[in-house]
């Protein structure tokens, strides 16, 4: 009894922080439409200031709670006057873009959040250092029970009061409530937006800071807080309902007890269990506890999607001849070479696969590299349990794949736009976290290492010509799959849902085909690259991973055949070649993400679409 | 007041609003008339920068060139707008949604606080507290112009107040329109029922098709059946 009890109230003491982020991103969201990735590396700044802020008080006069109350403070309005920023600079100029460019650009700014905070409090973990008030217990039922954790579990509730205060009770309050369910209205009374979207902002980012504060005793600040905590927070989020914050305070409870009792009962997926639990809450309510159907859902990579077009002839000759010489590259390039176009090979199916839910589906996934990783590990877990050769490892692969995307496409497919967003990221994060967690079977952060390939596929030249043949031979098996009558239902249900429905087909079913064709793209992909690599690692299912993907596929062009090809060569190439010799290749990156989708709101296809057609005269005068 | 010219809007490519031109004088109730589907949303969204007014038009109010300016700043400027699907929000109540319009006082205005507006709109006194979700269609076409005269606007644009209402309602709403008038506003209004707008209206502007087919006073209107005909469902 006394255990459910402890147990009870850290789970209580955990919520206030996810709490405390889980309603700043609610909020952002509510308001601005826009779901903030960077609210994750707010929650991380928080951590970090607060480290900051709180030793130069104490170094200034005495270790006071007072002064450490006053640190946390301080640090989470500095992060709230950064959140404003951002926004005045980056968010302001995107509001009308594509949801999809939207997160990216939010991404671009956790990508640079990252290499500051690295640049500026370095690698290794930093703990505040604790006054004895901080380490105090106290004696709750025969137990011991931080004293710290106490005072947390009203923290949540108390924020939760305030704000209810704010909206209620506020012209403030009130303008945002209006603007979350119809801004322009709001705009034509004679309402500032920008006022009122810099304030929501500051608002939401103070939260996260203010979560990031207050686990600083009990945590350290890490540079992977950022994303370790937003898939939680996206978890919480859409359990709760998203833009409710009475909804967020339920989520964070629930998620928060499950986390507390599930670390004692099944160490090892604590995860999983959350998992469970969103799935069963998804279930039940569609739309999260407190949630409603969102009003205007925008199809996610913009307006009306034109028809996919095959790639030109002379695209067509161009490809079969690259892929001529990367198949003679054996005979005349060195080993490095030779082991590029592998990779090459390998990332093109990747975003192939993407590409093939995406463009003619419309279904964006933020965790595509998590079919990628269950492929990986799928060789390699068969490799040290079942000591499967190679040729069975290969088709296991993309099984374990496809059958995770049945499990998790069944959820997926049944949302879209920003659930679908969330949700394939929480997923990716889930699959991500049995890895690295789970360490007697995955080998968590050390990974598995000697997946080679059979005798015969050993030499080098003779593994790139299985990459080429498998991948570039599923990847065009994929654009067929576009050209055959699936693919064309699939558009159906993209561009109208309720006209495909009208003539007979199963929207969601042949959603979760493409869905489950995708990741076994993917699960190949991941396969070959495990033995081309002879190891595998959590990295593999990491978000940048599942990002990269994105990339590729939008460099390329959502809505080309060919885009996917050229996107992840471009990338692959740009990456290895440019990124990789800069220190801070992470800012770089984002910087360069930040900007792309500044200079283009509308993609990269869009804008050259847009060219191509004034310049033939189609704009109307 | 208000001087609309060589306005021109899109949807996308398709060109909507073409040339149209308006001249609306201050405290008189102008009213613009047409089918389904003329083009009197559009203008009033176009003079409200909600649509996107192309470029070389010119929306001039009381001196002040508004033409491709945010729609706040036109709002902040005293021109209030009542859009034809009322737009209340729902999850406020009517006090709240009051408070979402409510502006700084106006020079020269008496300004509108609940208590003036409840004077006019005796249905909303009642209801104070109520969520806007839950009141009737009238009730909230009563709500969304009590919300806009929060604001203090000199002129208002009305978008088809009587659409859908009740008779004994659309009578309220005559009423209310004259009373505003009366509190020294100019109006603007959208009909497509020429028996209300000759009820309230001091002149008319006849749209078809994106352009200004006839402008004259409702008593010169009265006197011509043909265009009546050509350009109304009566
Ligand atoms: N959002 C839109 N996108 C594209 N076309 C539109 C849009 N809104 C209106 N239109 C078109 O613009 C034209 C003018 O519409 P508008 O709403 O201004 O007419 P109206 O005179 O107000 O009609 P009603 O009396 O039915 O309200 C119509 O042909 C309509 O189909
Ligand atoms: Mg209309």
């Amino acid at each position: 009894m006394d255990f459910i009890l402890i147990q009870f109230l850290t789970g209580l003491a955990n919520a206030s922080a996810l709490f405390l982020i889980a309603s700043g991103l609610t909020v952002i969201f509510g308001v601005t439409r826009i779901v903030n990735f960077a609210h994750g590396s707010f929650y991380m700044l928080g951590a970090y200031l607060t480290w900051t802020i709180t030793r130069a008080l104490w170094d200034w006069s005495g270790r006071e709670p007072a002064l450490f109350i006053a640190g946390i403070l301080l640090a989470a309005l500095a992060v709230g006057a950064i959140g404003a920023l951002i926004e005045i600079v980056l968010l302001r100029r995107i509001y009308r873009a594509p949801e999809l460019f939207q997160l990216l650009a939010t991404f671009g700014v956790v990508l640079m959040i990252q290499d500051i905070a690295l640049a500026v409090w370095g690698p290794e973990d930093l703990p505040l250092p604790r006054p004895p008030w901080l380490r105090r217990f106290v004696e709750i039922a025969g137990s011991r029970f931080p004293q710290y954790d106490l005072i947390l579990i009203f923290v949540g509730p108390a924020v939760l009061a305030l704000l209810w205060f704010l909206f209620q009770r506020t012209r403030f309050g009130v303008l945002v409530r209006a603007a979350t369910q119809d801004r322009e209205m709001v705009a034509a009374l004679g309402v500032d937006q920008r006022v009122l979207f810099t304030g929501v902002f500051f608002l939401g980012s103070t939260l996260a800071g203010l979560g990031g504060a207050i686990v600083l005793p009990s945590q350290s600040a890490f540079l992977q807080m950022d994303l370790a905590i937003i898939a939680e927070a996206f978890v919480v989020v859409v359990v709760g309902g998203l833009g409710s914050v009475p909804g967020a305070f339920l989520a964070a409870l629930l998620i928060a007890q499950v986390q507390a009792f599930g670390i004692v009962l099944v160490p090892k997926a604590t995860l999983v269990l959350v998992f469970l639990v969103m799935a069963i809450v998804l279930m039940i309510r569609p739309y999260g506890l407190l949630g409603r159907p969102q009003a205007h859902a925008r199809a996610a990579t913009g307006a009306v999607e034109p028809v996919i077009r095959p790639a030109p002839a002379i695209l067509g000759w161009a490809g079969a001849a690259a892929l001529l010489v990367a198949a003679a590259a054996p005979f005349f390039a060195g080993p490095y070479m030779v082991t590029v176009l592998v990779e090459l090979a390998v990332f093109v199916l990747f975003a192939a696969s993407l590409h093939f839910m995406m463009g003619p589906g419309g279904i964006v996934s933020f965790g595509h590299a998590a079919y990628f990783g269950l492929g990986a590990y799928g060789a390699a877990l068969g490799l040290r349990y079942l000591a499967v050769p190679m040729e069975a490892g290969i088709v296991l692969a993309p099984l374990l794949a496809g059958a995770f995307g049945l499990v998790f496409g069944w959820f997926a497919v049944r949302l879209s736009g920003v659930y679908l967003a969330m949700l394939t990221l929480a997923f990716a994060q889930i699959v991500w976290a049995a890895a690295f967690q789970w360490v007697e079977f995955t080998g968590g952060d050390n990974g598995i290492l000697g997946v080679w390939p059979s005798e015969w596929a050993r030499e080098k030249g003779a593994y790139l010509w299985l990459a080429l043949a498998l991948c570039i031979g599923a990847t065009l098996l994929l654009r067929r799959i576009i050209y055959a009558p699936f693919g064309y239902a699939l558009r159906a249900t993209r561009d109208s849902e309720l006209r495909a429905e009208a003539i007979g087909l199963n929207a969601v079913r042949i959603r979760l085909g493409a869905f489950v064709i995708a990741a076994l793209g993917a699960g190949l992909a991941g396969g070959v690259y495990a033995y081309a690599k002879g190891s595998v690692f959590p990295t593999y299912i990491s978000i940048p991973k599942s990002i990269d993907a994105l990339l590729m596929v939008l460099l390329g062009g959502v809505q080309t055949v060919s885009g996917p090809v050229v996107g992840a060569l471009a990338f692959h190439t740009l990456f290895l070649t440019v990124l990789q010799a800069f220190t801070w290749w992470r800012f770089i990156l984002g910087f360069a993400i930040v900007l792309l989708v500044l200079a283009f709101p509308q993609g990269i296809a869009g804008f050259v679409r847009q060219r191509w057609e004034r310049a033939r005269g189609l704009e109307a005068a | 007041m208000l001087s609309v010219r060589q306005l021109n809007a899109f949807y996308g490519r398709a060109h909507i609003l073409r040339d149209v031109a308006l001249e609306v004088a201050r405290g008189e109730v102008l009213v613009l008339l047409g089918r389904n589907g003329a083009g009197k949303s559009t203008t009033m969204k176009a003079i409200m920068g909600l649509v996107r007014p192309a470029p070389g038009s010119s929306v001039s109010f009381a001196g002040t060139e508004i033409a491709g300016s945010p729609p706040y700043a036109i709002a902040r400027l005293g021109l209030g707008y009542v859009p034809e699907d009322r737009r209340i929000f729902t999850d406020l109540t009517v006090m709240e949604n009051l408070e979402v319009g409510r502006q700084k006082p106006r020079d020269g205005l008496d300004p509108w606080t609940p208590q003036r507006l409840f004077a006019i709109f005796p249905n909303l006194a009642a209801m104070k507290d109520r969520p806007g979700g839950r009141m009737s269609g009238g009730e909230q076409q009563m709500l969304t112009i009590a919300r806009t005269l929060m604001g203090n606007p000199r002129l208002v644009l009305l978008d088809e107040p009587s659409e859908g209402l009740a008779p004994v309602i659309v009578q309220q709403m005559a009423e209310a329109i004259r009373a505003v008038k009366a509190a020294g506003l100019t109006v603007v209004l959208s009909e497509q029922n020429l028996h209300f707008a000759e009820r309230v209206a001091d002149r008319a502007a006849i749209i078809e098709k994106g352009i200004v087919r006839w402008t004259g006073t409702l008593d010169a209107l009265r006197a011509e059946p043909a265009i009546k005909a050509q350009y109304l469902s009566v």
